[in-house]
């Protein structure tokens, strides 16, 4: 039985069960004299009836779905005949694959030889008695739950506050989700991580000044080629970070000083969501926008000045990221300027001093720290950003500060060595990790500094 | 003394002002030129991706004569499967210009037509079989290379070997042109086919559909739990170490870069839960886990919003706490809670860099049935034609750029709207 359908009857009990909860209610509460002598509604009995059902086979099907591929694959390797299990193993990996392959028949017979057939018709049996067992011990564990539930049911118990302490428990449970995929972040990444450095050493990781993973092509020459320096992507993405921030920096901050500080209301109702459309374009849009206009634009503009210009340059990608993150300069700034208070403002023109005065002499200083923030958080956007620098930027690493030339970034990195087939223990695969681990760090710090310092200067004013 | 600084002020004053004219209108440049990168990006796809929509067909005299097709005079449905169109509509092209001769010359000829010419023609066969064993004027859709020329998009000016319509097609299709034998027609496959190959022939459905799916899956997920998140956060959460770290967890999530939620799908839900590659229920489950926090922040808001007399009220005629949240202050704050959520599942529809991580890049040319079937999604798709070395993808690209615009439009609109309506209340 397939674990849907399974799924599907355990919602159909869980009804039988609410109404048969709710129905032996009623009759109690007929018994003693009208429902209003029951502590609660008759359908909060059904709900509890219907909650201990539901709980003890949802344990159940979940430990059973963790352990499934595992003990499958336990059991079959001790089928398989000895040459196969003592295969080194990557190997041993892809003929287990093939079996696996034939067990789901996605993979002919004929292909294979006759201990792969064997151990997948094996694997189809156990599959198909673990899955009987399955659905068999959830609904045991329903019918016990609910039974156990219907027989508690009294006019004294307080199924109400019963079901709303359930109730509670899995709305904790929902934001607690939030904590377990920070932790799923940090673990899954990192344990991949750690697997890189033992094969790669952590000092030349990040202080190596080559990266190259494509010349590794057997396993034993990686370490010694040692092409897994993470500087030059580090330069790469700070360049184009760079740029995309000389680009949105005094655009964004310019143009949240004017559209707060002199716009009319009306000017400003009017241009700052057109402006926030930039925000909410997608990020391959303006990929495609940097690799097929921009780039063979600035190609050419520099060649006609006698420049050399790559064709996927920094320039290109940057200035696109920089226009894509105008907005978000220009809202952060916004909400910054706007919390100064007026009587700095007014004090300053008081005193005769003109609009652009205040503006530089006395608001942007008092203003200074959150936008600091602001643009921090906007650097950690620039390094996160994927799908411009995919794009549009290089995939060899080059140790460059020119913006001209082709660079390579940490995200364009992850997304090559991962996308497409492959293994999953090469260092290949680890070294996109170990770049995640590094890009989680990394934003994460900017973040937390970007948060504490515009707090510590919301706390100013309050 | 007095005297002095005044002249000196006066002095200064011109000067003053003169930078504070100058200031404003650096302000004006800024956003003046914010409008100008929103105004080039925007024309540049359009002026890019309008042309997709149209496509061109070309009206050859094509004989459906039984031997040429290899079957018999009451051909079955197998026989066509297998039966030589193909060899058909070159025949017909070889016809119709006679004095085409040499190899090269008839490969030429023949790549005008779509390669997906002779499965229409099957098709129409199919539906009618009469047609076996007369000749019939037939439209057929060009190749997408003979397309851009009819569109006008080739330069004739350039040198012959640096185009792909080559100078003898040209003067094909002009001669065809000329006897009325091409016209454009809205191009319907763009929106009924898959992927392909052939820029003519390839479409946005599967695309459009895996998109579906995976927005379908991501809002199952991520409504319901972020909203009983923010919930709970904001009606029921003591205040203690734990709350804390739950909200800072979720400040800090809403900033991780989305790429390592890509990281997160493939390490866990592929490589330890073995969950199928591919596939849109993987996706919405890593854009779930990505446009959670935005929920539950914008859900807090909203619920944060809600005047505390209803809470009091409820209260006060006996409401469990639960009682009260969910049928008084929920309802409330509905219309902003829909707001933020519309918000995020925008950026769910966007967004495409952690699907690459969970292998959602296949070449997908078949509609897919379900959640656990291999696909891809529209800004996939757009990437993977960016991609294409062919020119006629870059309009397609483009015109797929607009499609996903149209609908972030439109959900952006729906969101606003909302805020409005609720902001009046």
């Amino acid at each position: 039985m397939q674990t849907s359908t399974v799924i599907l009857f355990l919602l159909a009990m869980c009804v039988v069960v609410y109404n048969l909860g709710r129905k032996r209610s009623q009759v109690l509460g007929q018994r003693i004299g009208g429902y209003s002598l029951l502590h609660s509604l008759p359908r909060h009995y059904g709900y509890m009836a219907a909650a201990w059902a539901a709980i003890p086979a949802i344990v159940v099907l979940i430990l059973a779905m963790s352990f499934e591929e595992r003990w499958l694959a336990g059991m079959v390797a001790e089928q398989l005949p000895p040459e196969a299990r003592e295969l080194p193993a990557d190997k041993f990996g892809l003929y287990y694959n093939q079996v696996l392959g034939y067990a789901q028949g996605m993979v002919g017979a004929e292909q294979l030889d006759a201990t792969q057939v064997a151990a997948g018709d094996y694997y189809r049996r156990l599959a198909d008695r673990f899955a009987s067992a399955k659905a068999a011990l959830a609904f045991l564990a329903a019918l016990v739950g609910a039974i156990f539930a219907i027989r508690h049911i009294s006019p004294a118990v307080r199924a109400r506050n019963h079901v709303e302490g359930i109730i509670r428990w899995v709305l904790f449970g929902c934001s607690f989700l939030a904590v377990l995929t920070t932790l799923g972040i940090v673990l899954s990444v990192l344990f991949e991580a750690i697997q890189f450095f033992k094969i790669i050493p952590l000092s030349e990781f990040l202080f190596g000044l080559e990266w190259s993973p494509q010349m590794a092509i057997r396993a034993d020459q990686v370490a010694a080629s040692g092409s897994f320096g993470f500087i030059p992507l580090l330069v790469g993405t700070l360049l184009i970070s760079a740029v995309a921030m000389l680009i949105s920096v005094p655009i964004g901050l310019m143009s949240a000083i004017y559209l707060s500080e002199y716009a009319t209301n009306r000017f400003r109702a009017v241009t700052k969501p057109v402006l926030e459309i930039l925000a909410g374009v997608p990020t391959v849009v303006y990929g495609f926008f940097a690799a097929l206009t921009v780039a063979p634009f600035i190609r050419e503009l520099g060649e006609s000045i006698g420049l050399s210009v790559a064709s996927e340059s920094a320039l290109a990608a940057g200035i696109v990221m920089g226009i894509m993150i105008i907005p978000f300069v220009m809202s952060l700034s916004d909400d910054i300027i706007n919390a100064v208070p007026d009587s700095l403002r007014e004090a300053s023109l008081g005193m005769g001093a003109t609009m652009n005065e205040t503006i530089r002499k006395v608001l942007l200083p008092a203003a200074l720290p959150g936008i600091v923030g602001g643009i921090l958080l906007a650097v950690s956007r620039a390094i996160g950003e994927t799908m411009i620098v995919v794009m549009a930027a290089g995939l060899s690493a080059k140790l460059t500060a020119n913006p001209l030339e082709a660079v390579t970034t940490i995200t364009v990195q992850i997304v090559t060595l991962l996308v497409g087939d492959q293994e999953f223990d090469s260092p290949k695969t680890l070294a996109a990790f170990a770049l995640g681990l590094v890009l989680f760090f990394v934003t994460l710090l900017l973040n937390v500094i970007a948060l504490y310092v515009v707090r510590r200067y919301r706390e100013q004013y309050d | 003394m007095s005297y002095n600084s005044t002249t000196a002020i006066q002095a200064s004053l011109k000067k003053r002002y003169a930078r504070e004219r100058r200031f404003q209108w650096y302000g004006r440049l800024a956003v003046l030129t914010g409008f100008v990168f929103l105004f080039i990006l925007l024309a540049d796809i359009v002026s890019k991706g309008t042309p997709a929509f149209t496509q061109h067909f070309i009206r050859i005299a094509v004989n459906f004569d039984a031997d040429k097709l290899e079957v018999s005079a009451n051909p079955t449905e197998e026989e066509l499967y297998a039966a030589n169109f193909n060899g058909v509509i070159k025949q017909s092209l070889r016809e119709m210009f006679p004095d085409v001769s040499g190899r090269k010359d008839k490969r030429a000829l023949y790549k005008l037509i779509s390669i997906g010419a002779e499965y229409d023609l099957r098709d129409s066969v199919l539906e009618n079989p009469g047609l076996i064993g007369t000749k019939q004027e037939v439209w057929l859709r060009a190749h997408s290379e003979a397309g851009s020329y009819l569109k006008g998009q080739v330069d004739t000016q350039l040198d012959e070997a640096d185009r792909r319509v080559k100078d003898n097609q040209i003067q094909w299709l002009d001669s065809l042109r000329a006897e009325g034998r091409t016209e454009s027609r809205f191009n319907v496959i763009f929106f009924t086919a898959g992927d392909s190959r052939e820029p003519e022939l390839a479409g946005i459905k599967a695309a459009l559909l895996g998109s579906a799916y995976t927005l379908l899956v991501t809002f199952f997920l991520a409504f319901p739990v972020g909203v009983l998140a923010a919930i709970y956060l904001e009606e029921f959460a003591p205040r203690n170490r734990l709350t804390d770290l739950i909200e800072i967890n979720i400040n800090n999530l809403a900033a991780v870069p989305s790429i390592v939620f890509g990281l997160l799908g493939l390490a866990v839900f592929i490589n330890f839960f073995e969950l199928p590659r591919s596939a849109p229920l993987v996706g919405g489950m890593v854009l779930s886990l990505m446009t959670l926090p935005t929920i539950i922040i914008t859900s807090r808001a909203a619920i944060q919003a809600v005047p505390p007399s209803i809470r009091q009220a409820a209260l006060g005629v006996g409401a469990s706490p639960l009682q009260t949240v969910f049928h008084h202050v929920i309802p409330v704050a509905m219309p902003g809670i829909l707001t933020g959520s519309i918000i995020g599942m925008a950026q769910a529809l966007g967004e495409s860099a952690p699907l690459l991580m969970i292998g959602m890049v296949a070449f997908i040319m078949d509609v897919p049935g379900g959640v656990t079937d291999p696909s891809t999604v529209l800004p996939v798709q757009i990437f993977l034609w960016a991609d294409s070395p062919e020119r006629g993808f870059t309009e397609k690209t483009s015109a797929a750029i607009m499609v996903l615009m149209t609908f972030l439009i439109f959900m952006n609109a729906l969101a606003i709207y909302l805020r409005r309506r609720f902001e009046m209340k």
